[in-house]
Protein backbone atom coordinates (compact mmCIF):
# COMPACT_ATOMS: atom_id res chain seq x y z
CA UNK A 1 0.00 0.00 0.00
CA UNK A 2 1.36 3.18 -0.87
CA UNK A 3 1.64 6.24 1.49
CA UNK A 4 1.18 9.19 0.23
CA UNK A 5 1.44 12.51 2.82
CA UNK A 6 0.41 15.58 1.31
CA UNK A 7 1.38 17.56 4.20
CA UNK A 8 4.95 16.61 3.86
CA UNK A 9 4.60 15.83 0.16
CA UNK A 10 5.78 12.50 0.80
CA UNK A 11 5.19 9.35 -1.79
CA UNK A 12 6.04 6.03 0.11
CA UNK A 13 6.10 2.66 -1.78
CA UNK A 14 7.21 -0.74 -0.19
CA UNK A 15 9.36 -3.24 -2.35
CA UNK A 16 9.77 -6.40 -1.45
CA UNK A 17 13.15 -8.82 -2.57
CA UNK A 18 11.85 -12.45 -2.14
CA UNK A 19 13.22 -15.79 -2.96
CA UNK A 20 15.01 -18.84 -1.62
CA UNK A 21 17.80 -19.53 0.91
CA UNK A 22 20.65 -17.67 -0.15
CA UNK A 23 19.67 -16.50 -3.50
CA UNK A 24 20.93 -13.12 -2.94
CA UNK A 25 18.40 -11.06 -1.41
CA UNK A 26 20.25 -9.68 0.75
CA UNK A 27 23.31 -8.97 -1.55
CA UNK A 28 20.94 -6.60 -3.49
CA UNK A 29 20.27 -4.72 -0.90
CA UNK A 30 23.55 -4.11 0.57
CA UNK A 31 25.22 -3.52 -2.93
CA UNK A 32 22.59 -0.58 -3.43
CA UNK A 33 23.42 0.28 0.06
CA UNK A 34 27.10 0.71 -0.75
CA UNK A 35 26.40 2.28 -4.13
CA UNK A 36 23.88 5.17 -2.73
CA UNK A 37 24.72 8.79 -2.01
CA UNK A 38 24.40 9.06 1.66
CA UNK A 39 22.16 11.81 1.38
CA UNK A 40 19.78 9.71 -0.07
CA UNK A 41 20.24 6.56 1.83
CA UNK A 42 18.63 6.32 5.55
CA UNK A 43 20.26 3.13 7.85
CA UNK A 44 20.24 -0.27 6.45
CA UNK A 45 18.92 -2.96 9.08
CA UNK A 46 19.31 -6.36 9.02
CA UNK A 47 17.77 -8.59 11.46
CA UNK A 48 20.32 -11.72 11.04
CA UNK A 49 21.26 -14.86 12.66
CA UNK A 50 24.78 -14.85 14.33
CA UNK A 51 25.62 -16.87 10.89
CA UNK A 52 24.76 -13.80 8.57
CA UNK A 53 21.45 -15.50 7.77
CA UNK A 54 17.96 -13.14 7.39
CA UNK A 55 16.04 -14.20 10.66
CA UNK A 56 13.43 -11.37 10.11
CA UNK A 57 14.35 -8.86 7.46
CA UNK A 58 16.33 -6.19 6.01
CA UNK A 59 15.37 -3.10 5.15
CA UNK A 60 16.69 0.22 3.77
CA UNK A 61 15.12 3.25 3.39
CA UNK A 62 16.11 5.16 -0.79
CA UNK A 63 15.34 8.47 -1.69
CA UNK A 64 14.73 8.93 -5.37
CA UNK A 65 13.98 12.51 -7.09
CA UNK A 66 10.61 13.99 -7.09
CA UNK A 67 7.06 13.66 -9.23
CA UNK A 68 5.13 16.64 -9.36
CA UNK A 69 6.59 18.13 -6.26
CA UNK A 70 6.21 14.83 -4.04
CA UNK A 71 9.82 13.41 -2.86
CA UNK A 72 9.13 9.84 -3.70
CA UNK A 73 10.65 7.37 -1.66
CA UNK A 74 11.17 3.24 -1.64
CA UNK A 75 11.46 1.01 1.38
CA UNK A 76 13.15 -1.91 0.41
CA UNK A 77 12.61 -5.19 2.75
CA UNK A 78 14.31 -8.54 2.16
CA UNK A 79 12.24 -11.60 3.41
CA UNK A 80 14.22 -14.54 5.51
CA UNK A 81 14.43 -17.41 2.46
CA UNK A 82 14.62 -20.38 4.57
CA UNK A 83 11.73 -22.52 4.49
CA UNK A 84 11.21 -22.49 8.38
CA UNK A 85 11.02 -18.86 8.47
CA UNK A 86 7.39 -18.68 6.46
CA UNK A 87 5.50 -17.12 9.30
CA UNK A 88 8.29 -13.85 9.07
CA UNK A 89 7.96 -13.96 5.36
CA UNK A 90 4.05 -13.59 5.26
CA UNK A 91 4.22 -10.62 7.09
CA UNK A 92 7.08 -8.47 5.54
CA UNK A 93 4.81 -9.03 2.45
CA UNK A 94 2.04 -7.05 4.04
CA UNK A 95 1.67 -3.84 2.20
CA UNK A 96 4.12 -4.35 -0.18
CA UNK A 97 3.56 -2.45 -3.45
CA UNK A 98 5.74 -4.81 -5.90
CA UNK A 99 8.18 -7.75 -5.22
CA UNK A 100 11.32 -8.45 -6.83
CA UNK A 101 11.95 -12.38 -7.21
CA UNK A 102 15.55 -13.64 -6.86
CA UNK A 103 16.39 -16.83 -8.28
CA UNK A 104 19.36 -18.80 -7.74
CA UNK A 105 20.41 -19.65 -11.06
CA UNK A 106 22.15 -22.70 -10.00
CA UNK A 107 20.90 -26.00 -11.25
CA UNK A 108 20.49 -27.54 -7.79
CA UNK A 109 18.65 -25.00 -6.49
CA UNK A 110 15.91 -25.04 -9.44
CA UNK A 111 13.66 -27.11 -6.83
CA UNK A 112 13.72 -24.10 -4.17
CA UNK A 113 13.33 -21.66 -6.47
CA UNK A 114 10.16 -23.36 -8.17
CA UNK A 115 8.66 -23.60 -4.14
CA UNK A 116 10.27 -19.77 -3.18
CA UNK A 117 7.26 -19.06 -6.18
CA UNK A 118 4.90 -21.25 -5.14
CA UNK A 119 5.42 -19.71 -2.13
CA UNK A 120 4.85 -16.29 -2.67
CA UNK A 121 1.90 -17.24 -4.45
CA UNK A 122 0.46 -18.51 -1.70
CA UNK A 123 1.40 -15.60 1.01
CA UNK A 124 0.60 -12.69 -1.25
CA UNK A 125 -2.93 -14.71 -1.48
CA UNK A 126 -3.41 -14.72 2.41
CA UNK A 127 -2.86 -10.88 2.18
CA UNK A 128 -5.49 -10.50 -0.74
CA UNK A 129 -2.31 -9.72 -3.37
CA UNK A 130 -2.72 -11.94 -6.49
CA UNK A 131 0.45 -12.96 -8.00
CA UNK A 132 -0.63 -12.17 -11.40
CA UNK A 133 -1.32 -8.62 -11.47
CA UNK A 134 1.17 -7.31 -8.47
CA UNK A 135 3.91 -5.73 -9.83
CA UNK A 136 6.62 -7.82 -10.27
CA UNK A 137 10.49 -8.41 -11.87
CA UNK A 138 12.16 -11.16 -12.05
CA UNK A 139 16.19 -11.43 -11.12
CA UNK A 140 18.17 -14.51 -12.33
CA UNK A 141 21.22 -14.50 -10.25
CA UNK A 142 24.46 -15.82 -9.93
CA UNK A 143 24.83 -16.21 -13.25
CA UNK A 144 29.25 -16.09 -12.94
CA UNK A 145 28.60 -19.61 -11.20
CA UNK A 146 29.47 -22.86 -13.35
CA UNK A 147 26.43 -25.26 -13.30
CA UNK A 148 23.81 -22.77 -14.24
CA UNK A 149 20.28 -23.33 -16.05
CA UNK A 150 20.13 -21.87 -19.02
CA UNK A 151 17.94 -18.09 -18.80
CA UNK A 152 15.17 -19.76 -21.10
CA UNK A 153 14.65 -22.50 -19.01
CA UNK A 154 14.47 -19.86 -15.94
CA UNK A 155 11.86 -18.19 -17.69
CA UNK A 156 10.26 -20.87 -18.77
CA UNK A 157 9.48 -22.19 -15.38
CA UNK A 158 9.11 -18.86 -13.65
CA UNK A 159 8.27 -15.80 -16.51
CA UNK A 160 4.56 -17.04 -16.96
CA UNK A 161 3.74 -13.52 -16.83
CA UNK A 162 6.01 -12.02 -19.03
CA UNK A 163 7.23 -9.90 -16.52
CA UNK A 164 11.06 -7.90 -17.04
CA UNK A 165 13.54 -10.35 -15.62
CA UNK A 166 17.36 -9.55 -15.38
CA UNK A 167 20.40 -11.66 -15.19
CA UNK A 168 22.38 -10.27 -12.02
CA UNK A 169 25.54 -11.25 -10.58
CA UNK A 170 24.48 -9.42 -7.35
CA UNK A 171 27.66 -9.37 -5.16
CA UNK A 172 29.43 -7.81 -7.82
CA UNK A 173 26.16 -5.65 -8.80
CA UNK A 174 25.79 -6.62 -12.29
CA UNK A 175 21.94 -6.27 -12.76
CA UNK A 176 21.16 -5.06 -9.20
CA UNK A 177 20.31 -1.69 -10.21
CA UNK A 178 18.05 -2.63 -13.39
CA UNK A 179 16.00 -4.80 -11.02
CA UNK A 180 15.36 -1.76 -8.76
CA UNK A 181 14.80 0.61 -11.32
CA UNK A 182 12.12 -1.35 -13.10
CA UNK A 183 10.39 -2.49 -9.95
CA UNK A 184 10.14 1.31 -9.45
CA UNK A 185 8.84 1.56 -13.14
CA UNK A 186 6.06 -1.12 -12.43
CA UNK A 187 5.02 0.58 -9.08
CA UNK A 188 4.59 3.78 -10.59
CA UNK A 189 2.60 2.77 -13.95
CA UNK A 190 0.10 0.54 -11.44
CA UNK A 191 -0.29 3.52 -9.94
CA UNK A 192 -0.62 6.03 -12.78
CA UNK A 193 -3.57 3.27 -13.40
CA UNK B 1 -6.38 3.75 -6.15
CA UNK B 2 -7.78 1.64 -3.23
CA UNK B 3 -4.39 0.69 -2.78
CA UNK B 4 -3.04 4.01 -1.39
CA UNK B 5 -2.58 5.93 2.09
CA UNK B 6 -3.79 9.12 1.63
CA UNK B 7 -3.08 11.84 4.50
CA UNK B 8 -3.99 14.83 2.70
CA UNK B 9 -6.04 16.64 5.47
CA UNK B 10 -3.37 18.96 7.24
CA UNK B 11 -5.46 20.36 9.74
CA UNK B 12 -5.77 16.76 11.13
CA UNK B 13 -2.32 15.99 10.58
CA UNK B 14 -1.63 19.04 12.99
CA UNK B 15 -4.09 17.83 15.25
CA UNK B 16 -2.14 14.64 16.08
CA UNK B 17 1.04 16.35 16.15
CA UNK B 18 -0.58 18.55 19.00
CA UNK B 19 -1.80 15.29 20.78
CA UNK B 20 1.66 13.80 20.29
CA UNK B 21 3.20 16.98 22.20
CA UNK B 22 0.52 17.46 24.69
CA UNK B 23 1.32 13.70 25.32
CA UNK B 24 5.10 13.85 25.80
CA UNK B 25 4.47 16.37 27.98
CA UNK B 26 1.99 15.78 30.29
CA UNK B 27 4.01 12.20 30.36
CA UNK B 28 7.23 13.50 30.86
CA UNK B 29 8.41 11.30 28.41
CA UNK B 30 11.21 11.71 25.59
CA UNK B 31 9.78 11.61 22.39
CA UNK B 32 6.57 10.19 20.83
CA UNK B 33 5.43 8.98 17.59
CA UNK B 34 2.71 7.77 15.42
CA UNK B 35 3.31 5.32 13.04
CA UNK B 36 0.71 3.08 10.30
CA UNK B 37 1.01 -0.51 10.61
CA UNK B 38 3.09 -0.51 7.22
CA UNK B 39 5.99 1.91 9.42
CA UNK B 40 5.47 5.05 7.94
CA UNK B 41 5.34 7.86 9.99
CA UNK B 42 2.38 10.06 10.60
CA UNK B 43 3.64 12.30 13.25
CA UNK B 44 5.93 12.71 15.82
CA UNK B 45 6.54 15.40 19.13
CA UNK B 46 8.72 18.15 18.72
CA UNK B 47 12.70 17.75 19.24
CA UNK B 48 12.96 14.26 17.84
CA UNK B 49 15.44 15.27 14.81
CA UNK B 50 18.39 12.89 16.65
CA UNK B 51 15.74 9.94 16.28
CA UNK B 52 16.36 8.10 13.18
CA UNK B 53 12.31 8.17 12.30
CA UNK B 54 12.11 5.88 9.00
CA UNK B 55 14.55 2.79 10.71
CA UNK B 56 12.27 3.35 14.57
CA UNK B 57 8.67 3.26 12.18
CA UNK B 58 10.20 0.14 10.22
CA UNK B 59 11.89 -1.71 13.71
CA UNK B 60 8.55 -0.95 15.51
CA UNK B 61 5.90 -1.81 12.71
CA UNK B 62 8.15 -5.39 12.43
CA UNK B 63 7.90 -6.07 16.20
CA UNK B 64 4.07 -5.41 15.94
CA UNK B 65 3.87 -7.46 13.23
CA UNK B 66 5.29 -10.07 14.76
CA UNK B 67 3.56 -10.01 17.99
CA UNK B 68 0.84 -10.06 16.09
CA UNK B 69 1.48 -13.19 14.54
CA UNK B 70 1.83 -14.48 17.57
CA UNK B 71 -1.25 -13.39 19.46
CA UNK B 72 -3.32 -15.05 16.60
CA UNK B 73 -1.22 -18.04 17.13
CA UNK B 74 -2.32 -18.27 20.36
CA UNK B 75 -5.90 -17.53 19.33
CA UNK B 76 -5.86 -13.77 20.81
CA UNK B 77 -7.17 -10.76 18.11
CA UNK B 78 -4.01 -8.48 18.92
CA UNK B 79 -1.61 -7.75 21.53
CA UNK B 80 -2.88 -4.00 22.27
CA UNK B 81 0.41 -2.95 24.43
CA UNK B 82 4.03 -3.57 24.11
CA UNK B 83 6.33 -2.83 26.21
CA UNK B 84 10.27 -3.12 26.37
CA UNK B 85 12.60 -1.87 28.73
CA UNK B 86 16.39 -1.24 28.56
CA UNK B 87 18.83 -0.13 31.13
CA UNK B 88 18.23 3.91 30.06
CA UNK B 89 15.52 3.80 27.76
CA UNK B 90 11.74 2.50 27.65
CA UNK B 91 9.65 1.99 25.17
CA UNK B 92 5.61 1.74 25.07
CA UNK B 93 3.64 0.83 22.28
CA UNK B 94 0.22 0.72 21.90
CA UNK B 95 -2.06 0.48 18.94
CA UNK B 96 -4.79 3.12 17.67
CA UNK B 97 -7.78 1.07 16.76
CA UNK B 98 -5.91 -1.54 15.32
CA UNK B 99 -5.12 0.79 12.66
CA UNK B 100 -1.79 2.93 14.16
CA UNK B 101 1.26 2.47 16.80
CA UNK B 102 1.63 5.06 19.10
CA UNK B 103 5.96 4.52 20.24
CA UNK B 104 6.23 6.62 23.54
CA UNK B 105 10.01 6.68 24.44
CA UNK B 106 10.64 7.18 27.75
CA UNK B 107 13.66 7.21 30.46
CA UNK B 108 13.74 7.07 34.58
CA UNK B 109 12.62 10.68 34.23
CA UNK B 110 9.36 8.87 34.95
CA UNK B 111 7.33 5.92 35.23
CA UNK B 112 5.52 3.19 33.36
CA UNK B 113 2.46 3.51 35.57
CA UNK B 114 1.99 7.42 34.24
CA UNK B 115 3.08 6.56 30.67
CA UNK B 116 0.45 3.94 30.53
CA UNK B 117 -2.30 6.14 32.37
CA UNK B 118 -1.61 9.32 29.61
CA UNK B 119 -1.40 6.96 26.64
CA UNK B 120 -4.86 5.53 27.74
CA UNK B 121 -5.64 9.47 28.00
CA UNK B 122 -4.61 10.59 24.37
CA UNK B 123 -5.38 6.73 22.57
CA UNK B 124 -8.99 7.98 22.35
CA UNK B 125 -8.39 11.44 21.24
CA UNK B 126 -6.06 9.34 18.21
CA UNK B 127 -9.11 7.75 18.11
CA UNK B 128 -11.34 10.32 16.94
CA UNK B 129 -8.55 11.58 14.62
CA UNK B 130 -8.36 8.70 13.08
CA UNK B 131 -12.10 8.38 12.38
CA UNK B 132 -11.75 11.88 10.95
CA UNK B 133 -9.12 11.28 8.75
CA UNK B 134 -10.78 8.64 7.48
CA UNK B 135 -13.68 10.63 6.87
CA UNK B 136 -12.41 13.33 5.31
CA UNK B 137 -10.14 11.16 2.50
CA UNK B 138 -13.35 9.83 1.58
CA UNK B 139 -15.58 13.34 1.18
CA UNK B 140 -12.40 15.09 -0.38
CA UNK B 141 -11.30 14.57 -4.17
CA UNK B 142 -7.89 13.70 -4.23
CA UNK B 143 -5.30 15.08 -6.59
CA UNK B 144 -4.29 12.16 -9.07
CA UNK B 145 -0.29 13.25 -9.16
CA UNK B 146 0.59 9.78 -11.09
CA UNK B 147 -2.05 10.81 -14.12
CA UNK B 148 0.09 12.52 -16.30
CA UNK B 149 3.58 11.54 -15.29
CA UNK B 150 6.01 10.19 -18.35
CA UNK B 151 7.99 7.60 -19.09
CA UNK B 152 10.80 10.61 -18.79
CA UNK B 153 9.19 11.58 -15.43
CA UNK B 154 9.95 8.07 -14.07
CA UNK B 155 13.66 7.72 -15.55
CA UNK B 156 14.63 11.03 -14.06
CA UNK B 157 13.99 9.90 -10.47
CA UNK B 158 16.87 7.75 -10.82
CA UNK B 159 19.16 10.16 -11.54
CA UNK B 160 20.76 9.34 -7.88
CA UNK B 161 24.05 7.55 -8.39
CA UNK B 162 24.55 3.80 -8.59
CA UNK B 163 25.19 2.77 -12.04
Amino acid sequence: MSFINYSTREINCKIVYYGPGLCGKTANLQYIYDKTDPNLKGKMISLATETDRTLFFDFMPLKLGEIKGFKVRFHLYTVPGQVFYDASRKLILKGADGVVFVADSQMDRMDANLDSFDNLRDNLKEHGYDLDTIPLVLQYNKRDLPDIVPVKELEEALNFRGVKSFEAIAIKGVGVFETLKQIAKEIIIKLKG
Amino acid sequence: MDNLFWLSDEKILEKFEVELNRLKVESNAKATFLIDKNGQLIGSSKNTENYDKTSIGALVAGNVAATGGLANLLGEKEFSILFHEGENEHVHISLVAGKLILVVIFDETTSLGLIRLRVKKSLKVFEKLLRDLEKSSQENNRENIFSDITEDDIDNLFNIGGE
